[in-house]
């Protein structure tokens, strides 16, 4: 084979040729391939993520509510465990041999799978035992803590408003990208609606990783790391003092106790009892079980959710819109002989007769509404039945019933009103009047309403004829909070026929003895409480003990509704829950020891459960 | 010793080598460094211990160039051969094994490695057989002598598990091409490597469209008739390329199946077989040489498959499946290049700076001190670094063979251009594995990967020859 050049420069002309191909693949690798710089910053930094501190709840003199505090989750890094003394760890931290070795031996099964990762072994281990185990983690290489914050909670009062936080679950994450496995998110309560607040931004550390994932050194002295931002605090217009003192009357009774600040909405007080107990919900997961199985519902806020018949308070609505529609004045008077004698007629309790407005508000005629109801849906100026019901059901709409609220409570529901198909079905169509639906006269019947609607109601009547939404949630030290809560809402009652009203729920309360008052044991002296019981039938046993209230009757400071279930007369528990609240909160001390003692001991539980 | 003026020592070659171990030295410290042992010469580490081969290595140096006559190495030569083929097969029952390989004698603290001695010694065998003068290189004779001087340690180094070690010893070819071996015999083993490529990430039917066409192109270059011949294959690579498609034509349809190397046959044969006659009828030159290499390529395309699965080991197999795209696994076989891929990728043009790599000094890539040292220069001092070190070895290969060229001993030439041989085939090796160009196939980078062995028998070889060298002052 001949040859251009000698044998020396074909030789070395193929060693450069060798040598410009590789500088060439070198530039392709080092210059103009991106990829690789990519997979090298993925291959080597590994993000430990620092959880901010999630923000504190306060109440409305911004005392703590709901605090943080440090709890450590020890984690483990199996390969790195060794001659592990498996005695000692498990007195330091409290645990079952057995379990633990039980686990060790599934973290030796998954080594691989796991390499140098480091999984938690103890979750929320409390600051003392961290402590411990920090002073012989020298005996455990292979386990480490870290720091995460959890829930406290300095006053025992109120894990059903402030809900509870979570390790987020996979049906979580699928709905919501943004978080990530490990994260807390609040799920009932406040912690769950103001979640966007209070979660704040999580940081991370870079750390440089070998292959095995181990960790070697913090990247560029930390330069990088990016800082957790904490979540922002709320402040709740909860009163906590008041909610406590709330949880303690409300001891072993099942119902609710709502008190509103009328002047602006603001939630003072919300008790669902029974309710979670506070002690449990920083530690909800070892709970759970035990909370659901619970026949009493704990974690059900009956405050916002139940519906209930609002039994003779409802009166107060039927006498506003009365009046409002004209059928209805100061004078009118009708007698009651213990019964409301048409149809299949109404039962009153003995009482003196004839009745004016006021005195059928503070005696709680019923005889007198079924007249009052009847007029309002048989009114002349409507050309039917229908027409009549539906321009009450509209009024009676105007006060926020049958509708949620729109609080800032995410679980809360509206309640119900009949409408004129409701009757239709059960009667056929046209073929119900006004005495078939006469229930609704008293409360009773095809209408529900839950305890914060009637709290409203309380507010709405002590502000003369508007409300504002009732919320818990006042704002935030630290962040902007959109609210629409400043609005008022206005009923379609004129504010001059409240003050009718007003006199008899003054009345009824501050009455002298043998006037026929129905709530006197709710008076307390010096603070002008306006209220109404009510006495809720129910078929399936004790009736309801009903009480709204609001105080003093002149620029009135709270209004309260205690919704007691299987209790008997309003005037039994209701009435007495509510005014110890409402003397706590305006004299910030009770006086009226024997009543409260009284309502404190009283367990109504087996009243329910029986 | 007394006869030479040192001032004529190749000083750019030593300084090239000072170059290299300092390169790889601090590469080693940098790849395996450890807060812990910050310390450059502490010797617990990998790279105090390159730091005592260094200096070891130097007395070595030393020894070749002024206490050792080199008179002696052509006299001992087949002394020193028999004494490392010895080595060679000894290692095998009194070594340990190392990775599965048992080719590591163990002597205390210190681990050697004959086969690189082996390379010296199969060296100074051919040297010293080829530069007598009764030598001739084209007879059979003394090629199958040739043959059998370096498949003695190649064989045996094989049955050590050593198959790169052994693979280096194909460098000889480079040296004995340049000693009067036809270009054919590279030109074929180049061919060789690209058919088997052709066949194993493509189709066999497209390495033998490749081989038609390279037929038919030499044909009309020994007929002369290149235009003619050129116009023919430009109508006949559509043709061949489309034969299958003839068993989709209607009247065809389902009668006859076939693969598609037999529809290709349907139209190659009846051509080569007038190709045949008119061989016979005009006798051109090398024509018939052309015909056999290319009838043993057809033989070859056929039994690449055979090859590939059956002699080829599953590590083996993987690695050439990974570089030819064929089955990346990037956990397995896969994973090695990829990451050093990643390291030098990650440089960039001016990389990360000494003890700043990530990628190397976190363990991503294995046997980053060893076999994959480029990748941390690579990383560490990116294009720029790289592209610096293959200068220094191509400078390096160069003037050896220029040097070599220079030599009036054949001795001495011909060992120059062993040793520019072998040092070209570990950069090639070395270099192109850890950028993803060759196959993984375990050698070190000579002077700059960590070792004892690999330092001292490069530090040996290239002193000797630079000893020799003198020889043209006297």
């Amino acid at each position: 084979m001949a040859f251009l050049f000698d044998k020396k420069t074909i030789l070395t002309v193929g060693a450069i040729a060798v040598a410009l191909v590789y500088i060439v693949q070198l530039f392709n690798l080092q210059i103009l391939d991106e990829e690789y710089k990519i997979n090298a910053s993925n291959n080597a930094f590994r993000y430990d993520i620092r959880y901010p501190a999630r923000g504190l709840i306060l109440d409305r003199n911004g005392k703590i509510l709901v605090g943080n505090e440090t709890a450590y989750d020890i984690m483990i890094t199996p390969l790195e465990v060794k001659g592990l003394d498996t005695a000692d760890l498990c007195s330091v931290f409290n645990l079952d041999i057995n379990d633990v070795r039980a686990k060790l031996k599934e973290y030796h099964r998954d080594r691989r799978r796991i390499g140098y990762q480091s999984i938690p072994f103890v979750k929320q281990v409390p600051g003392w035992q961290y402590t411990i185990f920090l002073e012989k983690s020298y005996k455990f290489p292979g386990f480490s803590g870290v720091s995460r914050t959890i829930r406290n909670y300095p006053f025992n009062a109120g894990a059903n408003l402030f809900g509870y936080i979570s390790e987020v679950d996979t049906a979580f994450l699928n709905r919501n990208p943004d978080y990530r496995r490990g994260d807390y998110v609040g799920r009932t309560g406040i912690e769950r609606s103001y979640e966007h607040v209070l979660k704040g931004k999580k940081g991370y550390n870079i750390f440089l990783r070998d292959v095995h994932n181990k960790v070697k050194a913090s990247f560029s002295d930390g330069q990088y790391d990016l800082d957790a931002v904490p979540g922002k605090s709320i402040n709740s217009s909860i009163d906590g003092e008041l909610q406590q003192y709330g949880e303690l009357l409300m001891s072993n009774k099942v119902g609710s106790l709502v008190a509103i600040e009328p002047s602006t909405g603001e939630i003072l007080t919300l008790v669902s009892s029974p309710g979670i107990d506070i002690d449990k919900l920083a530690h909800i997961n070892k709970y759970f079980g035990e909370i659901s199985a619970d026949p009493l519902k704990p974690m059900f806020n009956r405050a916002v959710m139940s519906p209930y018949p609002p039994g003779s308070v409802f009166k107060l609505v039927n006498a506003l819109i009365g009046l409002e529609e004209g059928v209805l004045n100061h004078d009118t008077r009708y007698s009651c002989a213990g019964r409301y004698p048409v149809g299949r007629g109404v039962g009153c309790h003995p009482h003196p007769s004839p009745t004016d407005l006021t005195q059928s508000i503070y005696m709680s005629c019923n005889t007198y509404y079924c007249y009052v109801f009847r007029n309002i849906i048989d009114n002349p100026k409507y050309s039917s039945v229908a027409a009549g019901f539906n321009r009450w059901k509209e009024l009676v709409e105007s006060f926020g019933f049958g509708n949620k609220l729109n609080t800032d409570f995410h679980a809360e529901q509206g309640g119900t009103l009949p409408t004129t198909d409701t009757y239709d079905r059960i009667h056929g169509k046209n073929r119900w009047s006004s005495l078939s639906i006469i229930s609704l006269a008293i409360g009773q019947g095809e209408i529900g309403t839950t305890p914060l609607h009637l709290a409203n109601l309380a507010a709405t009547i002590a502000n003369r004829g508007h409300y504002y939404t009732p919320h818990i949630v006042k704002g935030s030290p630290d962040t902007l909070i959109n609210f629409n809560f400043s609005e008022k809402k206005f009923t379609k009652v004129k504010p001059e026929h409240f003050l009718e009203v007003i006199d008899g729920m003054y009345l009824a309360v501050n009455s002298p003895p043998g006037s026929g008052a129905t709530a006197r044991i709710a008076a307390v002296k010096g603070l002008d409480i306006c209220g109404k019981t009510g006495t809720s039938q129910n078929p399936h046993g004790k009736d309801h003990s009903v009480f709204i209230c609001f105080a003093p009757k002149d620029n009135p400071k709270i209004a309260v509704a205690a919704y007691i279930e299987n209790a008997g007369f309003g005037a039994t528990w209701a009435a007495p829950i509510a005014s110890l609240l409402v003397e706590k909160y305006l004299n910030q001390k009770v006086d009226r020891k024997d009543l409260e003692a009284y309502v404190i001991q009283g367990n109504l539980i087996r009243n329910v459960l029986k | 010793m007394k006869n030479y003026d040192y001032r004529k020592l190749d000083w750019p070659l030593i300084m090239c080598y000072l170059i290299l171990t300092f390169v790889g030295w601090i590469s080693i410290f940098s790849a395996v460094y450890d807060e812990d042992h910050a310390q450059i010469f502490d010797v617990t580490q990998r790279y105090g211990m390159q730091f005592i081969w260094i200096v070891t290595s130097f007395v070595i140096a030393f020894a070749a160039l002024f206490l050792v006559n080199p008179k002696l190495y052509s006299t001992l030569a087949w002394i020193i051969y028999g004494l490392s083929m010895f080595l060679l097969v000894a290692v095998i029952f009194l070594g340990i094994e190392v990775n599965g390989s048992l080719s590591w004698f163990e002597i205390g603290p210190v681990r050697f490695q004959p086969a690189e001695v082996a390379k010296i010694a199969t060296t100074l065998a051919l040297a010293s057989m080829m530069s007598s003068y009764q030598f001739r290189i084209k007879s059979v004779r003394s090629i199958i002598k040739i043959i059998a001087v370096i498949l003695l340690p190649m064989a045996i180094i094989v049955m050590q598990k050593e198959t790169g070690s052994a693979l280096v010893f194909l460098a000889f070819t480079f040296m004995l091409f340049r000693e009067g071996l036809s270009g054919w015999y590279i030109m074929f083993g180049i061919l060789a490597i690209v058919i088997f490529l052709i066949t194993l990430s493509l189709s066999p039917f497209a390495a033998l469209i490749v081989l038609f066409a390279l037929l038919v192109i030499a044909r009309g270059v020994l007929m002369r008739k290149i235009l003619i011949h050129i116009l023919f294959l430009s109508v006949l690579l559509p043709i061949m390329i489309l034969s299958p498609r003839i068993g989709e034509l209607d009247f065809i349809f389902n009668r006859f199946m076939m693969p598609d190397e037999g529809w290709l046959a349907v139209i190659i044969v009846p051509l080569f077989v007038y190709h045949i006659y008119s061989t016979v009828k005009h006798k051109f030159s090398g024509m018939w040489l052309a015909t056999l290499s290319f009838i043993g390529a057809v033989v070859l395309v056929f039994s690449v498959e055979f090859f590939f699965e059956e002699v080829l080991k599953d590590h083996q197999r993987a690695r050439i499946e990974n570089l030819l795209g064929i089955n990346v696994d990037l956990k397995g076989a896969g994973y090695n290049v990829h990451q050093s891929k990643i390291a030098i990728g990650s440089g960039g043009f001016s990389g990360k700076g000494f003890l700043n790599g990530t990628q190397t000094k976190y363990n991503f890539v294995p046997e980053q001190s060893t076999d994959f040292i480029f990748c941390t220069v690579g990383e560490e001092w990116g294009f720029l670094g790289s592209t610096a070190l293959i200068m220094v070895f191509l400078f390096m290969i160069i003037r050896i063979v220029n040097l070599a060229e220079k030599q009036k001993d054949h001795f001495n030439r011909i060992f120059g251009y062993s040793l520019a041989s072998i040092m070209f085939m570990h950069f090639l090796i070395n270099i192109g594995m850890t950028i993803g160009i060759m196959p993984v196939i375990g050698i070190p980078l000579p002077f700059v990967s960590y070792g004892g062995s690999s330092l001292w028998s490069f530090t040996l070889f290239l002193f000797i020859f630079i000893r020799l060298d003198l020889d043209r002052w006297k």
